[in-house]
């Protein structure tokens, strides 16, 4: 092979390989969630921090037994994060008009940073819309917490010989499954959680901040954010004084490493040829230097010999 | 004497009627509604209704249009401009016991209006608490229904809460 036919060859592959990653990796990009996955639409202007939502939690998924009483208002004092023992908290925001309360979980995002992150694929994003997390095959990197723009992921640092990832995982086995509301849905006294499809929610949403645009931020949190998230927010006061992150950004986590991501694949295929053209090419022409020289040393011997 | 008392409660009879909202007088409504949606985890709710049209007077302040006078609500008016009153009036008569079941979220989906429709408890509690916020009325979620046992064991309360020793050594044990 030619060395100018060998470093065509090489341009060619490269090019089509790149332009077939970097296709898939924008498909991957455009995920909206799956058409009848779920969600829950909270309302802040209607929670009043009853804390049923976080007794309902611990019942359903049998989390030990809190701390404090599931009606001790004292917890809003500091400002709490889901943990292995609690997979919702909610906390409070002293505001002008009087306190806004805000319940965190895992927002079951369409396209989860944790899933991303994760390399066993411990993650599934199923099509009801929840984010569920396979124990079993998980190796304890802790990728996913890291990831979570959310911080949600907790992981139980109190298991010295079985430590998980704990997160809330819409209560996929025992309720979104078969249809059912999670638990912190149906206990809700005020209506603050809306179940039902995201499709849906997302109107109502709008819907709600257009019948009373003096009650609502127009915005819903959640219907883009990092990708678009089945849990998605309403709310009166602007979203960054109750603690949500306004610096997200629109596109999914794993837009920020898909480029690069891409690449991998196209330096594993790419590399070794390049490389062993070149090391081939070096070789034959070191070799034909060698041959030159011997060449060259036979000849003068020769010429020794006829002297 | 005894006239004299006869003659206060019969005044006092004649001032609470009419503080009855002309509307409301000879319609055949309950005195009393005993609410029992939540009868798993609180006792049951007797709600006062005669105490509360004398409060407020306007029917259509909790139950829409449906009855009283006309609504006023700017986004009720697009269509309840000129709504007679409903056959239905009852609070659990719209407002479903379960909101989120696969056929009311179903049912929901296909109708253009009132897709946002609460649920019965939610459309209890935002309606209650709204007005007693305002009004200055109990907003404690025990000031209106004592907890049961099943409640209290939900809650981690009463009889069920944590003892601070045994957390401790769980804690430990951990």
């Amino acid at each position: 092979m030619k060395r100018r036919d060998f470093l065509k060859g090489c341009m060619i592959c490269g090019t089509a390989s790149s332009l077939g990653i970097s296709k898939k990796a924008w498909g991957s990009g455009s995920f909206e969630g799956y058409p009848e996955g779920m969600g829950v639409l909270v309302d802040l202007t209607r929670c009043i921090g009853c804390r049923s939502c976080e007794a309902a939690c611990n019942k359903e998924q049998q989390l030990p037994e809190p701390i404090v009483p599931f009606d001790d208002q004292s917890v809003f004092e500091e400002k709490r994060r889901p943990s292995e023992e609690a997979y919702t908290v909610v906390n409070r925001y002293e505001q002008k008009d009087g306190p806004v309360f805000r319940k965190i979980q895992c927002n079951h995002c369409n396209e989860p940073a944790c899933l991303t992150s994760c390399f066993v694929n411990a993650y599934t994003k199923t099509k009801e819309g929840a984010v569920i997390y396979n124990s079993k095959v998980c190796v304890g990197c802790r990728n996913c917490m890291i990831a979570c723009p959310f911080n949600v992921p907790a992981y139980s640092y109190s298991s010295a010989f079985n430590p998980i990832v704990k997160k809330c995982i819409f209560c996929h086995e025992t309720r979104l499954k078969v249809g059912k509301p999670p638990a912190c849905v149906e206990i809700c006294p005020q209506e603050a959680l809306t179940f039902g499809h995201r499709k849906d929610l997302i109107k109502i949403g709008h819907e709600r901040i257009k019948e009373t645009p003096d009650k609502y931020v127009d915005h819903i949190y959640g219907e883009k954010e990092v990708g678009g998230t089945g849990w998605l927010y309403l709310s009166g006061v602007p979203f960054e004084q109750v603690g949500f992150d306004n610096t997200l950004g629109n596109e999914p986590i794993i837009s920020n490493v898909k480029e690069f991501l891409g690449t991998v694949p196209m330096v594993l295929a790419i590399w070794p040829a390049l490389f062993t053209g070149f090391h081939l090419l070096s070789r034959k022409k070191g070799h034909g230097d060698d041959h030159g020289q011997d060449a060259h040393a036979t000849k003068s011997e020769q010429e020794g010999g006829k002297k | 004497m005894y006239a004299k008392k006869n003659w206060l409660i019969g005044g006092i009879l004649m001032l609470a009627l009419s503080a009855v909202p002309p509307v409301c007088q000879g319609m055949n409504m309950p005195d009393s509604i005993t609410l029992d949606s939540l009868v798993q985890l609180y006792d049951k709710v007797k709600f006062d209704h005669t105490k509360h049209i004398k409060l407020i007077k306007d029917c259509a302040e909790c139950h829409h249009h449906t009855t009283g006078t006309l609504v006023e609500n700017p986004n009720c008016i697009r269509c309840h401009k000129n709504s007679s009153e409903t056959k239905v009036v009852a609070c659990k008569g719209c407002h479903s016991a379960q909101p989120f079941s696969a056929e009311t979220l179903s049912e929901k989906n296909n109708k253009l209006y009132h897709q946002d429709k609460p649920g019965l408890k939610g459309a209890y509690h935002q309606n209650c608490m709204g007005c007693h916020t305002k009004m200055g009325g109990p907003t404690g979620c025990l000031d209106c229904h004592p907890r049961n046992k099943a409640g209290d064991a939900l809650y981690n309360s009463g009889d069920h809460a944590p003892k601070k020793t045994q957390k401790n050594t769980a804690s430990h044990g951990h």
